[in-house]
This record gives structure tokens, sequence and C-alpha cells, in this order.
């Protein structure tokens, strides 16, 4: 059998461009950041990240909250996800190391939130040293709650406590993705699943009379 | 997954075959299993299910909860390496710079390409599917009835196991008593909606998905898909032996350590590669079909990733099975003095009537789910009920303003929590505290989301063609896209987006967002659901098709398809089981053709 031999091929110098570019992307994924807030030029994990590992917050890039942002994250996030009957507080689930690798991760969604995040943490304290004369974490948990009051409301004619509100909006999102992660949090929830079983029985009959329901699939 | 580099490649095989995926691992598995000396070309990189998965991780052991990101399109865990909407360096473009005209493109470069993370749901085509112009007099029929392929349903379902039940509805094959797995009970998302159906006379029934709810049974099935090959016999059913049953955790979109649902890898590779007769050469890169002076397909060429190099494979028949888009591409740049256009496009229509799936979607919030007991609903990692199409009386008689059937997915309600809020922040607005805990409990689980998956006809304007200027870095010219939804498919979102407001609030719930003016706000992106179809069909005829009825080219005899390219439409069923029993049916006419000398 023979071939034609009037093929198109790669010329040398495509060869060796491909090679520089393969060779820059083995060290780094085609997502570089290049910061606004003085956020270290960092790489994602790249599209094949071994995927079967355990991670700590940091593994990928480094976290660049200062301690004071520190602080007033793990304050904010103790009044918003308190210790309660369900379940310990936010910075005994690590939620605010979940929010400084978020703040500090390399892709766009992230790198807007981290905007929204400094501004509504610089924000937060101008506020409470304003009406307090202190920094938020400094605060009595009444006090901080005042501000967070103010931060719930949705109707704000202010532009600038509309953008804290949208900040506090955004933080509260995120302090509950965290938050939501962990055994502590799938309990306080109520999520019971994610361990193997011999057989699945569907929901329990006590939820299905409470529905009404009845467990069409007969085994 | 034992793979060999260029260097270790014989100097002929019988067939080469382009990719991993669900029709090249059928085709391997099969001609391999008879005996034939098969090489595959797989663009990505080699990979084992049983050593990668990620399958107990949780949200606070993975970077950001896990959640999506450019890098991983469907979050940390997802079982796509190397792939996405976007391919590093590997672009396609669009023809139009209108959004309701863009084709999305979601491509695998990995073992097993996109089997490794698919849905698993596996639903045949029924008899209309394949005759829809004779029926209603729109689109095209393909040149096979239902019955003609039905032998190969049952065999792949024998095969990969299929859990699901025979509801002898209209359109919607039953399987031969014995081949279907046990459905698994149904969730309360899915008992709802069974329920707030009836009231809307809309069906909920089990689903069909590639999971297996016990094991395989391997002393009686191999016999049934191979008989009187013993050797055959043996190696399936080891196979098959290897395979545990769904432990019911675990999604199933990470993939699957123990083998309990379908994955190319871990299904079709390891009992062909079992036989010696399968050689893997993962990173290549497939660029050409080699055509010799006689017209037959001699052999491909492709880069070597690893190298960047050109090298060519040689072997007596040629399969492409690179995913629809791809395999079209490979034939577009098959250019040479035979085939001016592409290989195996005398007829002009490599590349035409390409299709995805009609995907649109609602939510609603149920009350009567709030506050439930906590129990563990995490089932068998993906669905457990659906709606079959249920209209076709009152379409066939006019009654409806699209022609086309769609149908019903449940998505819900216990999910694994983590990564992003479990809650929908207009639930939780203006809340903080211990307040903020009770309603997150309160609300978790309380939503259910229905999703229309419905038949697009092909249209003339719904193709892929070269772009006449870009190229990927390895210089090769990529496919440039056209698109457009007709009314059919318009009017059937928004018949969908009324359906599931009337059983959200047959269920007492409350549907969520803004109630869609038109099918255009609702309707996802071409190419969004990834069910992409067609471009090199199948017909009676040389002048009007690309292949015929057994996946083999026209104009190339020994060039076969075995990916999606040739259906000819794009019933309202997931492609891939269909996608596995053309395949299966292609591997045995080419043995015929093998044992015929006729290679
Ligand atoms: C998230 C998701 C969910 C889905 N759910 C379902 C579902 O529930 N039911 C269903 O029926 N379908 C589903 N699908 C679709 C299903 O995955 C595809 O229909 C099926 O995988 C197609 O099989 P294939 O063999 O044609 O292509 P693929 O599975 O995509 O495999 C093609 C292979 O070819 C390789 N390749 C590409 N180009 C080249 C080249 N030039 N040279 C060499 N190799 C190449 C790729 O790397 C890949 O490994 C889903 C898809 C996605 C993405
Ligand atoms: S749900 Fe079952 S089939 Fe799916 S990944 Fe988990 S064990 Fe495997």
């Amino acid at each position: 059998m023979e071939t034609h031999e009037s093929l198109p091929r790669l010329s040398r110098r495509q060869v060796l461009k491909w090679f520089a570019a393969a060779a820059a992307a083995s060290q780094a994924s085609p997502f570089m950041a290049f910061s606004q807030d003085s956020l270290p030029a960092a790489v994602g994990y790249g599209s094949d990240p071994k995927v079967n590992d355990i991670y700590k917050r940091g593994d990928f890039w480094p976290l660049t909250l200062s301690p004071e942002q520190r602080k007033t994250v793990t304050a904010l996030a103790d009044v918003i996800l308190p210790a309660d009957d369900l379940g310990p507080a936010a910075s005994q689930l690590r939620v605010p190391d979940f929010i400084d690798e978020w703040v500090s991760a390399p892709y766009p969604k992230q790198q807007r939130d981290r905007e929204t995040v400094l501004a509504g943490l610089t924000w937060i304290n101008e506020e409470s040293n304003r009406q307090f004369k202190k920094d938020f974490a400094d605060l009595t948990i009444k006090q901080q709650q005042s501000l967070c009051d103010v931060l719930s409301k949705q109707d704000h004619i202010d532009s600038k406590i509309r953008q804290a509100a949208s900040f506090f909006r955004t933080f509260t999102s995120l302090s509950m993705g965290a938050y939501y992660s962990t055994p502590e949090g799938w309990k306080a929830i109520g999520y019971t699943g994610n361990v193997p079983s011999a057989t699945f029985a569907g929901p329990p009959q006590e939820v299905l009379d409470k529905l009404g329901l009845e467990q069409t699939v007969k085994s | 997954m034992p793979t060999i580099s260029v260097s270790q490649s014989k100097s002929e095989y019988d067939v080469a075959i382009v990719g991993s995926g669900a029709g090249g691992g059928q085709m391997a598995y099969t001609l391999t299993l008879a005996g034939l000396k098969c090489v595959m070309l797989e663009a990505g990189r080699s990979y084992d299910p049983v050593t990668e998965t990620p399958m107990f991780q949780t949200a606070d052991q993975a970077p950001l909860g896990g959640v999506s990101t450019p890098d991983k399109d469907m979050g940390f865990w997802d079982s796509t390496i190397d792939g996405g909407w976007d391919v590093p360096g590997e672009p396609y473009t669009q023809a139009s710079t209108n959004k309701d005209q863009e084709f999305t493109w979601w491509r695998a470069r990995m073992m097993g390409g996109r089997t490794n993370h698919w849905g698993r749901i596996s639903l045949r085509n029924g008899p209309y599917d394949f005759k829809g112009r004779s029926r209603d007099g729109l689109g095209f029929d393909w040149p096979i009835t239902y019955d003609e392929i039905k032998p190969y349903y049952d065999k792949v379902e024998m095969l990969i196991g299929v859990y699901g039940t025979n509801e002898g509805m209209e359109n919607t094959p039953d399987s031969p008593p014995g081949v279907l797995q046990p459905p698994p009970k149904g969730r309360v998302g899915d008992l709802m909606t069974q329920k707030a159906g009836k009231k809307v006379c809309v069906p909920v029934v089990p689903i069909h998905r590639a999971v297996l709810t016990r094991p395989l049974d391997a002393n009686t099935i191999p016999a049934k898909l191979h008989p009187g090959n013993k050797k055959a016999q043996k190696i399936v059913g080891d196979s098959m032996r290897a395979r545990a049953a769904c432990f019911w955790a675990t999604p199933c979109g990470r993939g699957c350590s123990i083998a309990a649902n379908y994955q190319s890898t871990t299904v079709h590779l390891p009992p062909a590669l079992k036989t010696g007769n399968l050689d893997i050469i993962p990173n290549a890169h497939a660029r050409e079909v080699l055509i010799g002076k006689n017209g037959k397909a001699n052999g491909v060429l492709f880069i070597d990733k690893t190298t960047g190099k050109e090298e060519r494979v040689k072997a007596k028949a040629v399969v492409l099975a690179a995913s629809s888009g791809e395999s079209v591409r490979i034939l577009l740049n098959s250019k040479n003095d035979q085939f001016p256009d592409g290989v195996a496009n005398s007829s002009g229509l490599v590349g035409k009537y390409i299709m995805d799936t009609v995907g649109s979607s609602l939510k609603g919030q149920i009350p009567a789910l709030e506050n439930l007991t906590p129990h563990n609903d995490d089932g068998a990692g993906g669905s457990h009920f659906y709606s079959p199409w249920w209209l076709y009386k009152e379409q066939l008689a006019g009654k409806l303003d699209f022609a086309r059937g769609y149908h019903i997915e449940i998505g819900g309600t216990r999910r694994m929590p983590g990564g992003n809020s479990p809650v929908p922040g207009d639930y939780t607005r203006g809340l903080y505290g211990t307040k903020l805990k009770k309603e997150a409990r309160r609300y978790y689980g309380s939503f259910i989301s229905l999703a229309c998956r419905g038949e697009m006809l092909p249209n003339d304007n719904s193709f892929a063609e070269l772009d006449p200027t870009v190229k990927d870095k390895w210089g090769i010219p990529v496919l440039r896209w056209h698109w457009k939804w007709t009314d059919h498919e318009l009017n059937m979102a928004m018949h969908a987006e009324r359906t599931f407001g009337s059983i959200i609030e047959a269920m007492g719930g409350n549907v969520l967002g803004t109630p869609a003016k038109t099918g255009l706000d609702i309707i996802r992106a071409g190419g969004n659901v990834k069910h992409e179809v067609g471009g090199a069909r199948m017909g009676e005829d040389s002048k009007d098709s690309v292949c015929n009825s057994m996946n083999q080219t026209w104009d190339v005899k020994n060039l076969f398809l075995t990916d999606a390219a040739p259906f000819v439409t794009n019933a309202d069923k997931n492609p891939t089981l269909s996608i596995m029993a053309f395949s299966w049916r292609c591997a045995d006419h080419i043995i015929e053709q093998a044992r015929q000398g006729n290679l």
C-alpha cells in the first residue's frame, strides 16, 4: 500500500514554537493572574491537577490576606455563623482560611470577589471606628450585630452602604459555602450521605408519610 | 492503563481506531475479541479510573471547595482532564457574533473521552426516531429501522449494565426480559414529581442509566454476547467479575473506581487490552486519514504530542470515533488529489446537519420539603426517574406548535453541600447568626429542578466547516461553527417551561426566576447539552449522505465513522447508547469483511 507523500507537514519552526509553549504550559496553567490589588502573580491548578489528593487551603496558591484583614474576616464570619445548637462557630471550621484561599485565587470570578471583599472589610472597619472608635473585631457582639443589621437591610439609598450590603451578601454566601463543606456543617444542615452502603432504601417511611408519598419502586 | 509509545507500534494493523470514548471503546472491544489487531490513537493522556478517581473527597479537602473554575469547568473532581469548553492551543471559531447563533463545544482530551464523566443516561431510540420524515414529513429518515438495530441495543445493555424498567410506552422501547438491572428506589424529588405529574398528566417513571445496581451475571451474559467464542467469553466474564455493584454514594461525574458504572476505561478497554490484540497510543492527535493511490484508506497521520512530531500508523481499515465534531474536522482536513474537499465528502455533506439537544430548565422551591427529616438521598450518583415524551398522539394530530418530543430530567434535592452556598441567596437574604443557620437547614433540600432534553430537527443553518485562517497549535485548521435554532426548538422550550411550571405548582411549589417571553430566553446555546451529533449522516444514497447504514463511508470502503457523526436525527434520547449500538454493529460488519478478505 502506498501513501501520498504530498501531505502538509509541521515546519521545524512550528515544532520549536510548540515545544516552547508546551514547556511553559507544563510549569504554569494558562490561567495567569496579574493582580490589581497587590496579589502576587499566582497560577491556577491547571487542567490536570491530581484530584484524588486531600488539600489544605494554600496548597495551590499563597493565602494573601493580612493579619488585620484575617482578624476582621474571622470576627465577621463568627457573627454570621456563630456557635449554637446547630454547630460550632465559623472560625472553628476554618471558614476564614477558605475565604482567604478564595480571594487569593487567580481566577476571574474570585478576583472580582476579592475586590468586593477587600473593599467591604475596609468599609466595615472604618464604620466601626467611626461609630465605636474600635476595629470591628474588638467590638462587643451587640455592636457587631448592630453593624450587621445595617448591612443586611435591602433598601439602602446611600451608594456606599449599598456596596457594603452587597459585600455582606457575598461574604455570607462564601462563609456558607465554606461552613457547609465540613462534617460539622453537614450535620448543621442535615446532610447525611457520602457513606457507602450495600443497599439504597430511599426516603424513610416517616418522610413518605409526612409528604403523602408512596415508594413506587418496590424491591 | 497499559499503553505503547509510537516507536513500539507495529508496522501494520488490521484496523486503526481514532478516539477511545464510547464509539472507539466499543469498536476496539468488538474487533479485538474477534481477533483483529487494532491500534487506537487517543489525543489525551492515559487515565486509570481505579487509581485516579476522587471517590469520597469532600469540599473542605479541595481548592475553593471544589467549585468550577476555568481550569476545571465542571468543578475540581469532575473527571474531565485537559478538556472542557476551552482546550488551550486548540481553538474553534464562530461564524456569527450573534449570541443566539453561538455554538459551544465540550471536548474531552483523555483516555475514555467523555464517558468518564457522562451522566450515564442510556435511552434507546424508538421506531419513530429512525423514520421521522415518514411520520411527519420533517427532517430525514435513517436508512435503518429500530428492529434492525435492536439486537445491538440488547447486547450493549447486557455488556455495560443498565438499570431501569420496561414501561411499554409509545416509542420508548422495552428491553427483553432479564436485560435491565433493577431500578433504584425513588428519591423524595422523584416521588414528588411523579405524584404531581399525575395531576397534570405527565408520566414519571424510572430512568435507564448505565449503573450496576447488582453485579453483572458474569456466568451467563458473556455466552450471549460472544456465542461460540470461548476466549472472548472468558475475558469478558473476568472483566464483568472485576466490576462491583454501586455502593450508593459518590457522584458518578467524578468517575467510578469500582467500575459500577459504564466508562470506556473500565468496561470496554480492559477486556480489549486483555486479548493482546490492542495497542493504545496516548497523546496521539490524529490529523488526517491517509489514502492510498487505490483510493482506500491505509492509515492515519497524527501528531505525537510528546515530541510534537508527525507520525503515521498503517492499517487495512480506519475507524474515526474522535467525537462527531472532531471526526468531521479530520475528514475535512484529509485533502488530496482524489478528495480535494476532504475525504468521503463527494456528497458535500461532511459537516452538515449537526444537531444538539434542546436544553432548558426550571427550578422550584417546594414548601412541603422544608425542614424535612434528614436522610441520605445520594442514591446512584445521578438520575433515578424521568418523564419520557408523552404527547406523540397530540403532536401527530397537529395540536402542538413543535414537531418532536422532549423528556424531562429531574434534579434535586439533598445533594452533598459545600463549595457554593447550599441555599440560593434569595432565601437567606438579610439573615445572619443562628437565624441564618436555621433558615439554611429549613430550605436545604427543598428545591427541585426540571430539565428539558428535546429533539432538535436538522436544519441547513447548523453546520461546521474549516475556518479559512485559524489553526491550532500544530498548524491544523480548526472548525468554524454555524448555528441556528428554528421555531420547533424554541416553541418546545416554551412548552417545557409551561409544563414545568404546572408540575411545580401541582407540588404546591413556587417557580424561581422570571418567566421567559420567548424560547430564546431559556434555550441553552447550541452544543451546551454536549449531545452534538451529525455532520456525516448515513443514508440510502451516496449523493445524499456520507456513509451507509453500516457507518461505512460511500467514497472510501474501508473507512468507518462510529461516533455520532453518522446520526441522521437527534431524538430526545441521549445519544451514547445509540453510538455504542451502531459501533458494535459496524464492528461486526468489519469482522465479516475481514473474514472475506475484503479489508
Ligand atoms: C457532562 C456530560 C454529561 C453527559 N451525559 C450524557 C448522558 O447522560 N447520556 C448520554 O447518552 N450522553 C451523555 N453525554 C454525551 C456523551 O458523553 C457523548 O455522547 C459520548 O461520550 C460520545 O462518545 P464519542 O466516542 O463519540 O466521543 P468522546 O467520548 O468524546 O470520545 C472521543 C475521544 O476522541 C479523542 N479525540 C478527539 N480528537 C482526537 C484526535 N484528533 N485524535 C485522536 N483522538 C482524538 C478524545 O480525546 C476522546 O477521548 C454527556 C456529556 C457530557 C460532557
Ligand atoms: S454512585 Fe455508584 S456508580 Fe456512581 S460513582 Fe458512586 S459507586 Fe460508582
